[in-house]
């Protein structure tokens, strides 16, 4: 079978495409989905693809990039709350594990070399399942989800350590060569590991913000998304050049970057990169699976891997009952963990190379970590259905709030309009994530303290990014119709259960968005110009309450004939002209507009201080005054008497309707 | 059954644990409509004709609200000034409202014992009221013996109190909707007489 490029992308897509979906669809998450493919197209069953290890290695990245989104969302100061968990339980879970895997190598007659090897290399788990396991499930944000974060981060952190123990086991060992410490001195190395972790603190802290800020004035979206990528490679390749784990230091820079004002935007842009190649990945693992060793020692493998989950899942266990997690929380920690992770696969590659450990003993443990991978997702599968709900109950109450700082309200677009809606907000202590296309503008506001990012507001993943998922309420402040209704498509397919609050730039825009189902819309000039209205009425001798409430009262009959337009139009199929013809729409609008207002009646009346200011249709007008007229007698004085109000006076206030002709004009044309 | 419209007034009421509590068991009775003036006019401006139009719908009005100066809050208030207009409630052709009943459910922070002669309110619930009375009076509305409770301060910590004091909330919102309360003419002396001895009256009943 000839194998290039594109008929592997094709057997990889394909996999992927038909398998994932029917995963999902059957409950089982999209981990095991992947698995499951590889193992079909692997060489054992379809044998589609010959030598999956090499995209493996390839596919390794997606881990790397997985790791700069989580450091994006992690602000220093978080990571910070997160020392006690990270040093505590990962440290306690690495070494425990280490040590009771390491004893029982040695039980079985390993030298004690090879066994703490072992040990070391199957105490780490697999990041690239247990946190996209855990991202699935929407739990990243819960107890559970954060302690296994933070065993996690030790454990990337612990292969550096490790890198440099495995070559110290094979020189005390009296077979081994004594091994040349690669190139530099340990000094010498820690300088320079050193130096570019400075790099990537100091150049992320104050060079990313102009550069990205100066990228983004291009408005090449692509150019940004190559920015990004670029970002995250150098700096993966940076650390890979001294020898340090490029996931961790891609995590630092997500880290650093975590308060720049481009974190959504770099989110939304690595995010499905990241999908791919973690998908990629797991498809490679379940490919890799070795059926011809399994076949060959059955038993040995299945009591190996059962023997590494069951240790790993009760030290996990018996780390929980040390941290403040609620027991529910403890089985989900452990079942999460307990697999082996793919450092290992690096690692034993590594133990390899400096003849650490025999070959074949490395092709069992390395098919021992892909079934524990391939476990996990079934373990989790029997957490949910058995485990949980045993204690559904006890957990109800606590649900505590973990570390999400993602707020409530999303303001999309900060300018005039969006910035009062903010302003008010601020003020009342309601803090907002902002959303903004554009860079200048953002330059600006953040120069007053406001937390701004840039962005396009229509892409579901950039929403997603900036807390769409657990936001109550999205406000819609952009100044362009189009495209306000493409955010609020957007809105309503992907978050369903936020409530979308707009801004209407005119009528006909104004329509669109009740039409559209949002929860409440407030058009920009009408409020300000019907309030202007009632100053210019007091200015003609007025009293100021008088004509204040005439032109609330105003403003409700004109949002209640907005609704009305609305109604027909979704109900009656005559009107479907309307639909196709926009600006025939638009001119129709207006023309009922003011027809409609020919009939406002407001009228003062001698016995309460007003009369009910109905807005009434045709001219039944007139029969309405005659019923009362004749039988005026005074009860309730009234103070302020203008005299009989023309209709006419009222007819003038028609706010935005010149906005929308104008905006209207080249739709026209 | 018969439905119940009420008029909540109350421009706090997120601080009254009481009101809320109260509100919640009336939301779960299914022939209680409750009509939020705050919620529904947050800047005052009532709109009087679909005020009129709710009002057509329902025969048993509630008004609920807390005792300000001896009164309505003023949106309520406000609420009378317009909606209750000549020649609709009252006036040669205002029978719109002719025959309905009006129940008051009123909140007080202080005690009972302060709302009588020798209190330090001095007048007994019953003659604060009268403008009420009046008003409905006028408005040819049955006034119904008000519902009013007392001490609402200390009452959300009294837990056996509560529970007594909504279970006969619910029981008054019953009994109008099962039209239980006299409507006619004789009757309705009678309790008046009621409301004017401080001795009988049935706020001194509650708590």
């Amino acid at each position: 079978m000839e194998h290039n490029l594109l008929a592997d992308a094709v057997t990889y897509l394909f996999a992927a495409v038909v398998s994932v979906p029917i995963a999902k669809r059957l409950g089982l998450g999209s981990v095991l989905g992947y698995l499951v493919a590889g193992v079909l197209i692997g060489p054992f069953v379809l044998s589609l693809v010959s030598d999956p290890k090499d995209v493996m290695h390839f596919a390794e990245f997606g881990v790397v990039m997985m790791l700069f989104l989580i450091g994006l969302e992690l602000k220093p100061s978080l990571l910070w709350r997160l020392r006690v968990p990270i040093l505590g339980s990962g440290g306690l879970q690495v070494f425990l594990s280490s040590l009771f895997i390491g004893a029982i190598g040695l039980f079985f007659g390993l030298p004690w070399q090879q066994a703490l090897a072992i040990g070391m290399i199957l105490s780490l788990s697999s990041t690239a399942i247990a946190l996209q396991s855990l991202q699935e499930k929407g739990q990243m944000k819960s107890t559970a989800g954060q302690s296994s974060f933070a065993v996690l981060l030790f454990q990337d952190i612990a292969v550096i350590p490790m890198l440099a123990i495995l070559p110290l086991l094979v020189a005390s060992d009296s077979l081994g060569l004594p091994v040349d410490a690669e190139g530099l001195h340990g000094w010498k190395k820690g300088l320079v590991a050193g130096g570019i972790i400075a790099a990537i603190v100091l150049g992320g802290r104050f060079l990313m913000n102009p550069i990205f800020s100066f990228i983004a004035k291009s408005q090449l979206r692509e150019v940004f998304t190559a920015t990004a990528l670029l970002l995250v490679i150098s700096v993966a390749l940076a650390m890979q050049s001294i020898g340090l784990s490029p996931a961790l230091g891609t995590f630092l820079a997500g880290v650093v970057l975590a308060e720049s004002d481009y974190r959504h935007e770099l989110e939304s842009n690595i995010e499905p990169f990241k999908g791919l190649l973690l998908g990629l990945f797991f498809i490679t693992v379940g490919a890799s699976i070795d059926f011809n060793i399994l076949s060959a020692n059955p038993y040995l493998i299945v009591f190996m891997t059962l023997g590494l989950i069951i240790i790993k899942y009760l030290i996990l266990q018996f780390i929980g009952r040390f941290t403040p997690m609620a027991k529910a929380d403890r089985f989900t920690f452990a079942f999460v963990l307990s697999q082996a992770g793919e450092f290992a696969f690096v690692l034993f590659a590594f133990a390899l190379g400096i003849n650490l450990l025999p070959q074949e003993l490395i092709s069992k443990l390395t098919l021992v970590v892909a079934l524990s991978m391939l476990l996990t997702p079934l373990m989790l599968i029997m957490n949910d259905k058995y485990v949980q709900p045993r204690f559904r109950n006890q957990t109800a109450q606590p649900e505590a709030d973990a570390i999400s700082e993602e707020n409530k309200v999303i303001i999309i677009g900060f300018g005039r309009f969006g910035q009062a809606v903010g302003r008010l907000l601020a003020a009342n202590k309601i803090t907002t994530t902002i959303l903004d296309h554009d860079a200048s503008q953002i330059d600006m506001v953040r120069r007053y303290g406001y937390k701004v990012y840039f962005g396009e507001g229509e892409r579901h993943e950039l929403l997603h990014a900036a807390g769409a998922d657990e936001a109550e309420v999205i406000v819609v402040a952009v100044d362009e119709p189009e495209r306000s209704l493409r955010i609020i498509k957007t809105i309503q397919t992907h978050f369903p259960h936020v409530k979308i609050l707009a801004r209407a730039i005119n009528r006909p825009h104004a329509t669109e968005l009740l039409k559209a189902g949002v929860t409440a819309i407030e058009r920009e000039t009408l409020a300000g110009g019907l309030e202007l209205g009632a100053k210019v009425m007091q200015q003609l001798g007025w009293r100021y309450n008088n004509a204040w409430r005439a032109s609330r009262l105003f403003k409700k009959h004109d949002e209640d004939m907005v609704q009305q337009m609305v109604d027909q139009m979704t109900s009656s199929k005559a009107d479907e002209k309307l639909f196709i013809n926009q600006s025939l729409a638009a001119r129709d609008l207006i023309r009922k507009t003011l027809e409609e207002d020919q009939h406002w009646e407001h009228e003062v009346d001698e016995h309460a201080w007003e009369r009910p200011g109905t807005f009434k249709k045709g001219t039944q007008t007139k029969e309405t005054f005659t019923k009362d007229a004749p039988s005026l007698s005074k009860i309730v004085d009234e103070p302020t008497k203008k005299g009989t109000r023309s209709k006419s006076q009222a007819t003038t206030e028609t706010d935005d309707l010149d906005d929308s002709r104008s905006k209207n004009k080249h739709q026209m044309d | 059954m018969q439905p119940v419209l009420l008029i909540l007034t109350h421009p706090n009421l997120q601080q009254s644990k009481v009101n809320r509590h109260l509100i919640q068991q009336a939301k779960s009775l299914d022939f209680v409509t409750i009509h939020d003036l705050c919620e529904v006019y947050p800047d005052g401006i009532i709109d009087i004709e679909s005020e009129q139009r709710l009002l057509a719908k329902y025969d048993n009005i509630v008004f609920q609200h807390p005792f300000y100066w001896y009164s309505a809050p003023s949106l309520l208030k406000e609420w009378f000034d317009l909606v209750l207009q000549y020649n609709y409630a009252y006036g040669p052709n205002g029978n719109e409202l002719k025959g309905k009943n009006w129940l008051s459910v009123i909140t007080t922070g202080g005690g009972q014992m302060a709302y009588c002669e020798t209190g330090h309110n001095r007048f007994t619930m019953a003659q604060l009221l009268t403008p009420f009375d009046q008003t409905a009076h006028l408005c040819q509305m049955n006034f119904l013996t008000p519902f009013i409770i007392h001490g609402t301060r200390k009452l959300f910590e009294d837990k056996s109190r509560l529970i007594q004091t909504s279970q006969s909330y619910v029981d008054a919102l019953t009994k109008l909707s099962l039209g239980a309360e006299p409507k006619a003419e004789p009757e309705k002396e009678k309790e008046k007489e009621v409301h004017h001895n401080p001795e009988n009256h049935p706020a001194n009943k509650e708590a």
